[in-house]
């Protein structure tokens, strides 16, 4: 067998979550060849070198892939994945914009989200909101997944030294160009990627009260999420929220403040090692699911908390 | 321009689903069926874009067994024109589904193609990627605005950091996040209206589709299930406990 990993980075580091997806390959076993495709990502593909249990890497440095456009992407990823026994790429939305339709270009139905490996050819994944966890068999010859990065603990980012090769073959669909972006600047760690997050629910009231939030995250390290609640309130914008249809996230520690704890929220972060609930419903379902539950009005909590740590 | 929509015909947001006890597949059995909501929103966005004068028809179309023609109702009196069933009481999984949505684009040739970027029961994300790539179209997916000037498409994307404006050449494919519009509700006398428009009933036999199934679900299981913890008094006792029993800060 042999993978194909497709790296998550900006053109100028590797991202955490392609670490987690080389993890999942282990899983799978076999060769692991990782694709970065990108425009001026030399330093990535260096960095993804260094990483434990990668045999290749493969560059496609190129200006037609500086923005990862799926349309280009895509097209590479189906070109280069029919060598492969696997394609694989995290489930962020970088991934799952490109992996469906490389998919579909080799003619295979994509599993998403996977959350485990059974075997080289059955996965588990969530459907219906992590309500339920299907075991799925593919038959295609190539199987193509996206990885629910929190699932699978990432391997180290050193100890590796695996050859460069680059890919000349270029992909320009030209029916897509970058207009712009518009990235949340902080200086807190990402959503996905920290060790403690915050979030806040409807019960925050707007979008001020979050700077509780925030004073108690600069304490601890933490990154602040949302419940859609307060998203779709416009307290806060949709990059921070945590559940189903936002990010999934399992940090070492979770606080959710005013948060009622819908089963889409409970899906977004039920696999955090340790949950405290802070609400002054006490028949919320938060409470169900958190190792710590304070039954209080979050306004005095929450500066309490703050001063305490 | 004609805009298509597809809807799917799933499980109400508001059913909590379970396995059956047998662990084959869920139970579904006489549960609330519903319009799938990212669906819903790709509808409402059609809809805007022909008050805006943009849209000059909106063909709506839905797959599965008969039932899926309350679906497509419910987009009719939402505002949509005509709607198409492609029938079948077989499985479809988002690649048939892809390629049974290219074969009504040969067809009905759209300017922009519009769908949910997932569906609330399978959580693929996956079939409006895979019809752009079909028909190599140009893909805004989890769409928060959209914006058609003359021949091409600026749509505005939700990503991981924050928001992305890519521009597409028409036609094109757009999947809607959740924050691209709020859904009206349809009026009565819509609702009554759209009785009246017309639904044309095709199967992918016509469609020249096959649509067997690539992956075979083996089992459905819950999850793991989290145990409730701990009430602690007040803040001091969680710091402490956070600190001295989870040792997490």
């Amino acid at each position: 067998m042999s993978i194909l990993v497709i790296a998550e980075h900006d053109n100028a580091e590797l991202k955490g979550a392609t670490l987690n997806t080389i993890a999942a390959a282990k899983a799978i076993g076999g060769d692991i060849d990782v694709l970065v495709v990108g425009s001026g990502c030399g330093a990535v593909a260096e960095a993804a070198a260094k990483v434990e249990g990668v045999s290749k890497v493969l560059v496609a440095d190129n200006a037609a892939y500086e923005h990862q456009l799926g349309e280009n992407t895509g097209k590479l990823v189906a070109d280069l994945g029919k060598n492969y026994s696997h394609v694989l790429a995290a489930a962020t939305t970088t991934g799952k914009n490109m992996l469906p339709r490389a998919a579909a270009l080799l003619d295979v139905q994509p599993i998403s989200d996977i959350i485990a490996v059974e075997s080289p050819d059955t996965f588990k994944r969530p459907v219906y909101a992590g309500n339920v966890i299907a075991t799925v068999q593919s038959s295609d010859a190539i199987k193509v997944a996206s990885v629910r990065t929190t699932a699978f603990d990432p391997v180290a980012a050193e100890g590796g030294s695996a050859a460069i090769e680059a890919v000349d073959i270029v992909d320009d669909a030209h029916v897509s160009k970058f207009v712009g972006e518009e990235l949340a600047e902080s200086d807190r760690p990402e959503l996905t990627a920290a060790s403690v997050v915050i979030s806040g629910g409807r019960g925050m009231g707007n979008g001020e009260n979050f700077e509780l939030l925030y004073k108690v995250a600069d304490k601890l390290g933490a990154a602040v999420g949302a419940s859609r609640a307060a998203v779709d309130a416009g307290f806060v914008p949709n990059d921070m929220q945590v559940g189903q249809t936002g990010k999934i996230v399992a940090p070492d520690l979770y606080i959710a403040v005013g948060i009622s704890g819908a089963i889409q929220h409970l899906a977004g972060m039920k696999d955090s090692k340790v949950i405290v609930a802070i609400n002054k419903d006490e028949e919320a379902p938060i409470f169900s699911v958190a190792d710590y539950g304070l039954v209080a009005d979050l306004f005095d909590a929450v500066p309490e908390l703050e001063t305490k740590l | 321009m004609k805009v298509l929509v597809a809807v799917k015909r799933v499980v109400d947001y508001n059913v909590k689903v379970r396995p059956k006890a047998d662990g084959s597949d869920v139970d579904i059995a006489n549960v609330k069926m519903s319009i799938n909501p990212f669906c819903e929103i790709a509808v409402e966005e059609a809809v805007r874009l022909k008050e805006k004068g943009v849209a000059s028809e909106i063909v709506v179309v839905s797959m599965g067994p008969k039932q899926c023609q309350e679906q497509i109702r419910t987009a009719l009196a939402l505002g949509a024109d005509r709607g198409i069933q492609v029938e079948t009481d077989a499985e479809l999984q988002p690649l048939a589904v892809a390629k049974c949505l290219k074969a009504i684009v040969e067809k009905e040739e759209p300017q922009l193609v519009i769908l949910g970027k997932q569906s609330i029961d399978g959580d693929n994300n996956q079939t409006g990627q895979m019809l752009a790539a079909l028909t190599g179209m140009g893909q805004g997916t989890f769409a928060s605005e959209v914006n058609v000037e003359g021949e091409s498409v600026k749509v505005t994307r939700e990503i991981d950091g924050g928001l992305q404006t890519v521009e597409l050449t028409l036609p094109a494919v757009v999947t809607t996040d959740l924050r691209l519009n709020e859904p009206r509700y349809a009026s009565l006398p819509n609702i009554m209206k759209a009785k009246r428009k017309p639904l044309d009933v095709t199967t992918p036999d016509e469609l020249g589709v096959d649509i067997a199934p690539r992956t075979k679900t083996l089992k459905v299981e819950p999850p793991a299930e989290r145990q409730a913890g701990i009430k602690v008094a007040d803040v001091a006792e969680l710091v402490e406990k956070l600190k001295s029993e989870a040792k997490v800060i």
